[in-house]
């Protein structure tokens, strides 16, 4: 009994140090979510996002989920950020302010759907508890058999390519048909500023394109705006804007 | 700029760091990818990273140079590729007498077709991945001409 005091008073000081950085953690990302609702700067935005999710992925190391917090740093604040500046090359640099009179809607969605969470807090289980949902039925069988019937060191890729290869194949599929959709509606090879196109996609000028002398031979091709101009059909442009390469 | 003005990278810094990064980025993906046995990390994680690599090289020499080293015919196949990679380990599973996806019959004992199976699912995530993040960063960044700094 005595030799388990100690043993038993051990964990009160990591667990205020962690708790602290929890604390700490979190009040950051209070501030960053507030920063990003002030903010009108897009690209100041899309920054902030990157610090949100690196933050939270901090906070993820604290909670020992490694593998999550691996995901949010290398997702989160590292590519997402870029697909969103690349996004933002297409639309505006700024958003503007929404007149009070039309956020009435939003506050109040905002506001009940906190509440339900607020309500539904209670019956979270507690942190590290024992009988939680993750902590029996199949988490325990996992954990136990991973050693036997996977032989794997980390459980984390046991549960996620063998156990629940379903669920990760369905994820597999979900990031293809993603992908899929961002090329059916964009395509793979925009021409990037190299040409002038009218709506139906013909040239109207291949100014700076790489290989100028053999596209020549396309009948579609119009060499130039001005042949247009000239007849007094005004050619309908697709801004592109010129290449600055 | 004009021709008779002397060419300044003002990114001299930014590309010299960045062509040492460049491959140790890559390295790192595919340390993640074979190491997540053992640590943290997987198909998806490394996937990520593989594309980073590439964007960051996208970012600093150019799209077109990016699109040289890995051009999009490559990133179409890739993207269905993993997808049939991981479907098709399914596919083999059954036609060896197991249920879908159970490695277990994929080799001669249960704990060796478990690890042939998830190193091969893990690298048709890490296909699909890396094809679809770059698939997503081409189709956003050839939409419009690179901007000068100035510009954001």
């Amino acid at each position: 009994m005595i030799l388990a005091l100690p043993i038993q008073a051990a964990p009160a000081s990591p667990l205020i140090s962690t708790l602290l950085l929890d604390i700490g953690l979190l009040t950051l990302l209070v501030i960053v979510a507030f920063a990003i609702v002030r903010m009108r700067s897009l690209f100041a935005i899309v920054m902030l996002q990157g610090v949100y999710s690196l933050v939270a992925a901090a906070w993820f190391v604290t909670l020992d989920a490694v593998d999550v917090a691996f995901t949010e740093a290398a997702v989160g604040a590292g590519v997402s950020t870029v697909l969103m500046l690349a996004a933002m090359l297409l639309a505006d640099r700024e958003s503007k302010p929404i007149p009070m009179n039309r956020q009435w809607g939003p506050l109040a969605v905002v506001i009940i759907a906190g509440l339900a969470m607020l309500y539904a807090v209670p019956d979270l289980p507690a942190y590290g508890d024992a009988n939680s949902a993750a902590n029996s039925y199949v988490g325990t069988d996992y954990l136990a058999k991973t050693a036997t019937e996977v032989d794997m060191p980390n459980v984390v890729t046991a549960v996620l390519a063998s156990y629940r290869g379903y669920d990760t194949f369905g994820e597999a599929v979900v990031i293809f048909a993603a992908g899929l959709g961002v090329l059916l509606l964009l395509g793979l090879n925009g021409n990037a500023g190299h040409f002038r196109a009218d709506v139906k996609g013909r040239r109207l000028s291949t100014a700076t394109a790489p290989s100028g002398s053999a596209k020549h031979a396309e009948p579609d091709e119009v060499s130039g705006g001005t042949a247009r101009n000239a007849s007094g059909v005004p050619p309908s442009i697709t801004q592109y804007g010129e290449g600055t390469l | 700029m004009t021709p008779d003005t002397p060419i300044r990278d003002p990114h001299v810094i930014l590309r010299v760091i960045a062509k040492f990064l460049i491959p140790l980025i890559a390295l790192f993906a595919f340390y993640v990818q074979f190491h997540g046995d053992y640590g943290p990390g997987g198909g998806f994680q490394a996937g990520v990273i593989l594309a980073v690599s590439v964007i960051l090289y996208a970012l600093i020499f150019g799209l077109d140079e990016a699109k040289r080293a890995f051009p999009p015919a490559l990133i179409r196949v890739g993207m269905s590729l993993g997808v049939l990679l991981y479907g098709g380990t399914g596919v083999v599973a059954w036609m060896m007498g197991g249920e879908f996806l159970n490695y277990s019959v994929l080799a001669h004992d249960a704990i060796h077709g478990q690890h042939w199976g998830i190193l091969v699912i893990e690298l048709g995530v890490l296909t699909t991945v890396t094809s679809v993040m770059l698939a997503i960063f081409y189709a956003f960044g050839s939409r419009q001409p690179e901007i000068s700094d100035e510009d954001w």
